[in-house]
């Protein structure tokens, strides 16, 4: 029974690096996203929103069943054409990079808000005193569009976090996987060591939420430095 | 792929009346799901805002919980785990409840869009502005006079836009029941991909009957706002 314990720990590892890889290829995305979005160039503003409307129109687990077999369908039409024997894509690759890209969607529309709620004089003064654009960006736009962004990338990551769940279903070994795996090995009879494994992996994903919450509310205090606290 | 669509267009859509499947499947276990759960939230957020201290913390562990783990976890301990417990197999009304999976997978989702849907209640309702309750006391209202005619009536205008949200969200997550077996749309997508082999059509007409799903969804909730809003400033 350690050994499946263990077994779970490893899957909690696999858990949070499947969470955060994804988070930041989401973010980077986003910010992405939002630069279309926000453009003044037509074609990027509608590519922008082209990707937002439908990624967000379709269930996560859907676009990941989508991409995964597709995209290992061509590879496989390529191994096939070119002789070559058939190459599996790594499945924290394609857990990793279809969170990324779908979660990239939520991001888009989150930056976007915030960076729209930093005051517009803002930019007009960076750019009076000369402010190179990456200087406007690191410097003005981004720590204040992190305030009013971070209520939506808490909620985002929440999100992320749980559907990092559904990642088993593509076989990757995270924390539900190694649940069923536990029981499968197990000698309990059925239905209890089930609840047991099924209840430990759902108590460590509460902790990891639960965590997360403290790490977001230290954030939010950080970036609202010189605001004053809403009044309650 | 034609042979596909020729094929599977009717599971894809309705089944057939002794076998409901796809879009008619999904659409009855959101909607089911949708009700039960806002019905049963409705009091539990008034218990959670206004309620005494016993009354509150159980409350808000049950949404703790179950906003803090996965559905997908919760619905394999609904549909998995539960059964397999022996006293549960051999109580007879529970034996077969447990063991049908669509009932599982509703008790699920109900479940789980209760707890997002207690969570954002109590905030409409803590969000209810101060002069309007002393308004409704000083003309004498209280108890659940306050609270059918003031209160909540305001409220639920306040959590719409939030709760066309958690609608959504519920529309994309009843594509978990595909792993209890339970015949939607993605289930139906699973056998043609099976069938045929062919995962960009199969995957990508779901991807396309969801996306249809949450767009009409979008659209009767912003009509919804049209009507019980209009008393808002436009943003």
């Amino acid at each position: 029974m350690s050994g499946y314990l263990q077994q779970l720990l490893v899957g909690i590892v696999v858990t949070i690096e499947v969470g955060t890889v994804s988070l930041l290829i989401a973010f980077v995305l986003g910010l992405i996203g939002a630069a279309a979005k926000l453009s003044s160039n037509r074609w990027f503003a509608i590519a922008g929103s082209a990707y937002t409307t439908l990624i967000r129109a379709v269930p996560d687990l859907v676009l990941m069943l989508l991409m995964y077999y597709s995209v290992q369908n061509c590879v496989n039409a390529i191994t096939d054409f070119f002789g070559q024997p058939q190459f599996d894509i790594d499945p924290f690759v394609a857990g990793v990079s279809v969170l990324g890209f779908i979660y990239g969607a939520y991001f888009t529309e989150t930056i976007r808000g915030a960076v729209k709620a930093v005051p517009r004089g803002q930019m007009e003064a960076a750019a009076a005193f000369g402010l190179t654009r990456w200087q406007t960006f690191s410097r003005i736009l981004f720590p204040q569009m992190m305030r009013f962004a971070l209520p939506g990338i808490s909620n985002n990551w929440q999100v992320i976090l749980k559907a990092t769940a559904l990642v088993s279903i593509i076989n990757l070994h995270e924390v539900i996987y190694a649940a069923q795996a536990a029981i499968k090995g197990s000698s309990w009879p059925g239905g209890a060591q089930m609840l047991f494994y099924l209840s430990a992996a759902a108590l460590l994903y509460l902790v990891l939420t639960t965590l997360s919450n403290f790490v977001f509310s230290y954030l939010e205090k950080r970036y609202a430095a010189g605001f004053e606290r809403m009044a309650r | 792929m034609i042979d596909l669509i020729k094929q599977y267009w009717q599971p894809f859509l309705w089944g057939s009346p002794d076998h409901i499947s796809g879009l008619a499947m999904t659409l009855w276990l959101t909607v089911v799901s949708c009700v039960m759960g806002f019905a049963l939230a409705l009091p539990l957020s008034v218990g959670r805002a206004a309620g005494p201290l016993w009354m509150r913390w159980p409350i808000w562990l049950f949404t703790f919980v179950f906003r803090g783990t996965p559905l997908y976890i919760q619905l394999l301990i609904v549909y998995s785990a539960i059964y397999g417990l022996d006293f549960v197999r051999n109580t007879p009304g529970l034996g077969a409840f447990f063991k049908d999976a669509l009932n599982c997978t509703i008790l699920a989702f109900t479940v789980n869009t209760c707890a997002y849907t207690t969570e954002l209640l109590t905030g409409a309702v803590k969000a209810t502005p101060r002069g309007e309750v002393e308004a409704a006391r000083s003309l004498g209202l209280a108890g659940s006079n306050l609270y059918l005619r003031i209160i909540l009536p305001s409220a639920l205008r306040r959590a719409l836009p939030a709760y066309s949200n958690e609608v959504i969200l519920m529309l994309h997550a009843t594509s978990l029941a595909f792993t209890a077996t339970v015949p939607d749309i993605l289930k139906v997508a699973r056998d043609a991909y099976a069938d045929y082999y062919l995962p960009f059509p199969a995957f990508g007409i779901a991807a396309i009957l969801y996306a249809c799903l949450s767009l009409t969804f979008i659209s009767l909730f912003r009509k919804a706002e049209q009507k019980w809003l209009r008393h808002l400033p436009t943003t």
